[in-house]
């Protein structure tokens, strides 16, 4: 059988990144899929009639400008369009939105409180410090602090420096920034309840944290370090939903020689005489390479596709310990026609927003308290979008495709598997929230797909159903990331790599994890590079 | 004239709303043309900046000052409160004068420069650049003092030029003409109270008027019947600027970068850097960056301000600043030919020890003759005065013309 | 002539600071408002005959170097008990003892034993981390002071020096939560319970809250175990205020301090509340950085910046102290005489601590707190009438800011806190002579400290080291020329220790110098 230079195992937006740059450089690379589709969490999925849904990931932003372009990802058909703002519906019928106006948004914070209104900029200009600070090291490997190779010696010395340069003041700040809870950090700016909420969102989002919980603050900044076009913090979608990122992806791999088999996971990584030397399908079918880089989560590569015998005890222990709480479910949703939310009194501008539901800190962080205690939370945070408003590829004209992100819901009900009732019980809560505030929502609706954690792990095979394939908190980030020791993409046994978002900067479709391992396979092979250096802002 | 309900909050759903103004002003805009200006529509130029500039020069202008922000600060510890905000000794600004100033974080970086009126004892009006009702109430804590923010309140004009008090005294304005440069005075006017100061950000003989927004148009009107015959005109934000350029002044945004907007923290700028250092009163014993100011004046200042002469007549907007040996120390902040020195002037930014007066340095200026680019090192010399700075800025009683 | 020191305060560290002062040669009056010396630390009467440490009640933290250098065994000083270990209360009798790294007591799992032994290694290594900056001038970033950066690298070097495994276990674990980090080690729910205290006991973390191994560090005290000062922790104080005069140090107590002085950009002294002025070159305040730059000093006589700083600083404490006077001693479920005198817990799962925790956050009171139980009579019969006893708890969470507040709310939680204690403790009820709770409300009210907060200042990473109690103060001297701060809102932070004192007293000298 023909041996390939490398085998990728899973076709999300990370896999195909990595595999990309390593075709790019001449290498000949196979990338393995489980499902009949490629895109793992970044797909468009067509599930009832001549709906489109985003069916996991559903709005871009993180994705890096250097990889877009590197990639040549619009040549391959990818598009990226920015939606209108932010909204944050209240229980007596008012709401604060954010437009992509900055005098409309300044106006609308006035509308509730002037003085937050005027401590937005310096807020704004706080989370941008930090935006600027850790943007920086997406396209870098973390050192290891405990090395003393010149490498990482001098890896350190640079994250040393970069942070003196930072000044006093903001190095203060930016020491309290990650050891602060999101709510704790927004009391130091703003003094009214509904705009604290409308910032708390960021601040939990994938993570398996309340708002009170100190660690959110950094969560935040995960979602405000993107942009689109440049403009700091903004989120956009992708034109005919996230699956054309990982199609775009894909084009320019297959446009470089890349092979890819899907319909079959891997059932085993093949390790002979300490060196891997490929994998053996659930089909049967093995297929052979020096390299395998695996894009699937931490736990699912080394506990559930390897054999422990080809793996060290206390290895196995911390990908036994690694945090990989799942915290949010998802309802994609078909809708007959436009929902009406009451508080929006049919401005078509503030549905095309990001739209919330959720109106006090106190709320959020008893939505918290419920999956602390292994239920989904009974009054839900959620952030919704109509993404069929701004791209017309999504759904029938007059139809529309809402996508539902949920939060909480744990991985385990009490400590016991999800069950179907289980599901339904988690959709009817979600639904009847929505109805609350959209009178005669449900009777729109067509169909409901609904993604519980249980879902997510079993088709998209994120462990425990968690987005970042594995928590962002100290314990997991930088030179932790996925755990200490292994934070450079280099398994623990020569020839295996891992370049999914268990490792360092973590998740969201930002395709840093698979281009940094590619970096890293490249050098270690003495290939030339084909990874981008990230772009300084200075 | 309000022009809506303050309130109610209804009105920030719009963007922008006419200032009290509005009218008056939309029927001498020949160009249609609007900008915006925070909360408010500002005319950029109602015919011909250059003519407008002139008016301001050798006639008289009148500008909208309604959307600058304004705060009345109020209460036993008004002064206190202002003694440690800003930079300079507000004991010094006794009631009916104003006090031109500046104040910084605690780092010692500009935040914002504004005029503080001492309208009656303990009863002071503060005007900012920039909005500032966030950094006023964290101020404001530990004070017996009532800080609020009243742009929307306080309808205002500014009257600029050598004509603006022969004009204000055919309004029945008894005294007017004793105002002395930074004094302010209150009016009778049509029932209602009208204060006028002697200032301005031209640089010249002018005056500001306040007065609430119901009488606004009553005194756009009456302006203009008593300097029909003294070259009354309306005047735009693009002639404003040429105006405040030859006098010196420097815009927050413009020539230095406002410390609470400004991510890279090198980047702000301190009072001495800005060529404020005359503002700066380590006598007080607190204010907000004191300590970190008497660090900066025993280390010394990263930049100073300069005002630039050019040689020739190309203007130096954006041009890079070098010493005489070609190393690149700086960079033109505001920039123009000036109509009235008769000279290509710009304001600089440069790293110290260089802005000493007197000091030669290099302008890399590029200009476009028929979409052609050019670029030339022009000569340029430090001065220590501003452009243009007439007897009749100062004199008082003025002169009628 | 030499410089005159006014330290506010005579709490532990406000003594200890005027020790060293005075040592140092300076002339120190400390003015402190109570009747008596102490602050927190402090032996008190509660009911007739029956004396109790109304703040804090067990000694862990007290600097061993303080204690030699100042003599205080010479003045008195005296453990009635100490090494006293940790006992989890379990209502059916199977309650777990740890003891330095050892497992003991019925309930203890033969599979912890090993996980426990690891666990304390490592901690008390990672705690000799935490615990070797408790004498350090916190140094300041960003800058390119060469002192400060080499107290930077000697932490960094520090670290580095735990070796390759217990440096990213360091590096792992310091800044998450202790709830994590049970379930990796641990079976024993009770264990994981009393352990989850170790890192939220007075502060506003749940052990699910991250900064709560931080917080955890910050108490392990290499081991030691707890003490009780024979005579209450009012011992400790009546030994710092003996060596502090021994030094030359004037002590006023009944002086209640209303305002610091200015002159010009310097303090120039305080005034009492009597009007009685008092000139000063320098002036340490004791009290906590609210009550000094808010009240005492004013926040017009500081830049607006820290004043921000200040305003923002989370005081809301969250400890109650339960005192009992009771006709016997208490029958606690499986313990017998011996252990009835250590440090006992209720704590008996995580999710029973987590949930202890939850209404906090919203400004309620726990429905079933989590306690820290001593009953020092069991080893000092001069707290109460022959053959009676004393019960002294910790109870959280009690938010001080309790909506709807304490005064109606009191006597419900007592009653809460009764019966808690009756299920682990049958019949305590019937013992019960007399009864006292202080709520944070009270212990503001009593001690002074805003928020009746322990530590002064909420004890977490953002507030720890070069953050404590803000960036502006973190090195005693305050903003202000003349003015330091000494007590447990600086660091090293709270808990009977006498570090911040010496600190303080040091950094004063050295500004002095």
């Amino acid at each position: 059988m023909k041996k390939h230079d490398a085998i990728v195992i899973g076709a999300g937006h990370n896999g195909i990144t990595n595999a990309a740059f390593l075709a790019k450089a001449g290498m000949d690379v196979l990338l393995v899929e489980k499902n009949e589709w490629i895109g793992g969490a970044a797909v468009s999925r067509n599930l009832h009639e001549d709906w489109i849904y985003s069916n996991c990931s559903y709005v871009c932003s993180l994705l890096r400008p250097e990889i877009y372009r590197a990639l040549d990802l619009a040549r391959y058909g990818l598009q990226v369009v920015p939606y209108g703002g932010s909204v944050t519906m209240t229980e007596d019928g008012d709401y604060l939105a954010s437009y992509t106006d900055e005098d409309a948004s300044r106006r609308e914070l006035m509308r509730h409180s002037p003085r937050d209104a005027d401590a937005t900029h310096r807020f704004e200009r706080d989370i941008m410090r930090q935006c600027r600070f850790i943007r920086q090291f997406l396209l870098r490997t973390a050192p290891d602090p405990t090395s003393f190779k010149p490498r990482d010696l001098m890896e350190l010395l640079h994250i040393g420096r970069e942070f003196w340069a930072l000044g006093e003041e903001t190095i203060y700040d930016t020491m309290r920034f990650y050891t602060m809870s999101i709510a704790e950090f927004l009391d130091e700016y703003f003094e009214h309840p509904l705009i604290k909420a409308s910032h708390c969102g960021s601040g939990i989002i994938g993570s398996a944290m309340g708002v009170m919980s100190p660690g959110t603050a950094y969560v935040l900044l995960h979602h405000a370090m993107g942009d689109v076009d440049g403009s700091a913090g903004a989120w956009g979608f992708a034109r005919g939903g996230m699956g054309a990122i990982t199609q775009a992806m894909h084009g320019c791999f297959a446009d470089h020689g890349g092979t890819t088999l899907t319909g079959s996971g891997v059932a085993q990584i093949l390790v002979k005489n300490g060196q891997v030397s490929g994998v053996a399908l659930d089909n049967g079918d093995e297929h052979h390479a020096d390299i395998v880089v695996s894009n699937m989560t931490l736990p699912r590569t080394f506990l559930e596709c390897m054999d422990p015998r080809d793996l060290r005890p206390e290895f196995l222990e911390k990908c036994r310990n690694f945090k990989i709480r799942g915290s949010s479910g998802k309802l994609n949703i078909a809708l007959e026609g436009m929902p009406k939310f009451t508080a929006l009194k049919g401005n078509r501008e503030l549905m095309k927003a990001d739209m919330h539901l959720i109106d006090s800190v106190e709320r959020l962080e008893r939505a918290y308290d419920d999956w602390k205690d292994g239920t989904w939370s009974r009054d839900p945070y959620i952030d919704m979008l109509i993404p069929s408003l701004t791209d017309p590829t999504m759904a029938p004209p007059g139809k529309h495709f809402m996508s539902v992100f949920v939060q909480y819901v744990p991985p385990k009900i009490r400590g016991r598997d999800w069950t179907d009732a289980d599901r339904d019980g988690f959709r009817d809560t979600v639904l009847g929230q929505i109805e609350d505030y959209a009178p005669g929502f449900r009777d729109l609706i067509a169909h409901v797909e609904v993604r519980t954690p249980r879902e997510l792990e079993n088709e998209v095979g994120l462990t425990e159903g968690n987005i970042f394939q594995g928590e962002l908190t100290m314990d997991q980030l930088l030179f932790n990331r996925p755990i200490p020791g292994y934070a450079q993409y280099r398994g623990p046994v020569k020839g295996l790599w891992m370049c999914g978002s268990s490792n360092h900067p973590g998740g969201g479709v930002m395709a840093a994890p698979g281009a940094n391992a590619a970096r890293e396979i490249l050098a270690d092979r003495r290939k030339p590079n084909t990874v981008p250096e990230g772009w300084l802002d200075d | 004239m309000k022009t809506f309900n303050i309130d109610s909050r209804e009105h920030y759903r719009n963007k922008v709303f006419p200032s009290p103004f509005h009218e008056r002003q939309a029927a001498l805009n020949e160009n249609r043309e609007w900008s915006r200006w925070y909360d408010y529509l500002s005319v950029p130029a109602y015919t011909c900046s250059t003519m407008e500039y002139f008016a301001g020069r050798n006639t008289c202008g009148v500008f909208d000052l309604t959307p600058m922000t304004k705060h009345r600060i109020t209460g036993p510890d008004a002064l206190t409160f202002l003694n440690r905000l800003v930079t300079r000794d507000m004991t010094k600004v006794k009631p009916g004068r104003v006090g031109y100033s500046v104040w910084c974080d605690d780092r010692g970086q500009v935040i914002d420069d504004g005029t503080v009126f001492h309208l009656h004892e303990g009863d002071y009006r503060l005007c900012s650049q920039e909005h500032q009702i966030d950094w006023l109430l964290i101020n404001a804590r530990g004070f017996d003092v009532s800080v609020v923010e009243d742009t929307h309140d306080v309808a205002a004009l500014a009257l600029q030029g050598p004509t603006s008090c022969a004009v204000l005294k055919k309004m029945n304005l008894p005294e007017v003409e004793s105002i002395t440069p930074f004094g302010l005075k209150h009016f009778d006017f049509e029932g209602t109270q009208l204060t006028v100061s002697r200032t301005g950000y031209t640089g010249d003989l002018g005056y500001e008027l306040w007065i609430d927004p119901d009488h606004a148009g009553v005194l756009w009107d009456r302006l203009f019947e008593a300097g029909e015959l003294h070259g009354i005109q309306p005047m735009g934000s693009e002639a404003l600027e040429l105006l405040r350029i030859e006098a010196g002044f420097i815009l927050a945004g413009e020539d230095f970068a406002p410390a609470m907007h400004t991510v890279r923290h090198r980047n702000t700028r301190s009072p001495f850097e800005l060529g404020l250092g005359w503002l700066v009163d380590f006598d007080k014993p607190v204010f907000n960056g004191r300590r970190a100011l008497l660090r900066e004046k025993a280390e010394g200042s990263r930049y100073a301000l300069v005002k630039l002469d050019i040689e020739d007549n190309k203007p130096a907007e954006h041009a890079y600043v070098y010493d005489t040996r070609g190393r690149n120390i700086g960079w033109v902040t505001s920039a123009m030919w000036s109509p009235s020195a008769k000279k290509n002037i710009a304001l600089a930014t440069v790293e110290t020890p260089h802005g000493e007066t007197g000091e030669k340095m290099k302008v890399e200026i590029y200009y476009q003759r028929e979409l052609k680019w050019h670029r030339k090192m022009a000569d340029a010399v430090v001065v220590r005065d501003a452009f243009w700075d007439p007897p009749r800025r100062r004199a008082t009683p003025p002169a009628d013309f | 002539m030499t410089e005159h020191v006014v330290i506010i305060g005579a709490g532990h560290n406000g003594l200890s600071c005027a020790a060293y002062l005075a040592r140092g040669g300076m002339r120190v009056t400390v003015l402190e408002a109570a009747g008596q010396v102490g602050g927190a630390a402090l032996t008190r009467e509660f009911a007739p005959g029956y004396r109790v440490s109304a703040g804090a009640h067990l000694l862990y933290a007290l600097d061993e170097g303080l204690r030699r250098e100042l003599a205080l065994d010479r003045y008195g000083l005296r453990m009635a008990a100490d090494s006293l270990y940790t006992i989890a209360l379990d209502p059916d009798g199977q309650f777990v003892s740890v003891a330095n790294g050892a497992l003991g007591g019925p309930g203890a799992a033969a599979a912890d034993q090993e996980a426990m032994a690891l666990y304390h290694r490592q901690m008390n290594r990672f705690a000799d981390i935490v615990w070797g900056l408790k004498d350090q001038l916190p140094p300041r970033l960003g800058t390119t002071g060469r002192k400060d950066l080499f107290a930077l690298g000697k932490l960094g070097l520090r670290i580095r020096r735990l070796g390759k495994n217990d440096m990213r276990e360091f590096l792992r674990i310091a800044g998450i939560n202790l709830y994590d980090v049970l379930q990796e080690r641990f079976e024993s729910e009770l264990l994981k319970g009393a352990l989850s205290l170790d890192g939220t006991l007075g502060t506003f973390l749940g052990p699910r809250s991250n900064n709560s191994v931080f917080c955890a560090l910050h108490r392990f005290n290499q081991g030691r175990g707890y003490a009780i000062p024979a005579g209450g922790m009012g011992t400790v104080s009546v030994a710092l205020d003996a060596a502090a005069r021994a030094a030359g140090a004037k002590i006023r107590t009944g002086a209640r301090v209303a305002g610091i002085d200015m002159e010009g950009d310097r303090v120039r002294g305080v005034t009492l509340e009597d009007g009685e002025q008092i000139a000063a070159d320098l002036v340490v305040s004791n009290a906590d950085p609210k009550t000094t730059f808010e009240r005492l000093l004013g926040l017009r006589h500081v830049e607006a910046g820290f004043a921000d700083r200040v305003h923002h600083l989370r005081t809301r404490g969250c400890v109650a102290k339960l005192h009992l006077a009771l006709d016997d001693i208490p029958q606690f479920c499986g313990l017998d005489g011996e252990q009835r005198g250590q440090r006992l817990v209720v704590a008996p799962d995580l999710q029973y601590v987590e949930h202890a925790f939850n209404p906090a956050k919203y400004g309620e009171h726990s429905a079933r707190p989590v306690m820290e139980i001593s009953i020092p009579t069991v080893h000092d019969d001069t707290l109460a009438p022959a053959g009676k006893h004393v019960l002294s708890a910790n109870v959280q969470w009690a938010p001080y800011d309790l909506k709807g507040g304490w005064d109606g709310a009191k006597d419900a939680f007592l009653d809460t806190c009764l019966d808690v204690l009756e299920e682990y403790a049958p019949g305590i009820r019937g013992l019960v002579s007399a009864s006292e709770l202080l709520t944070p409300a009270d212990l503001e009210a009593e001690f002074g400290m805003t928020g009746g907060h322990w530590h002064h200042v909420e004890l977490s990473l953002d507030s720890f080291f070069m953050l404590r109690p803000v960036p502006g103060s973190a090195q005693y001297a305050a903003p202000v020329n003349g003015l330091y701060l000494c007590g447990a809102g600086s660091h090293p932070g709270g808990g009977v220790m006498g570090c911040a004192g010496r600190n303080a007293a040091r950094a004063v000298l050295a500004g002095a110098a």
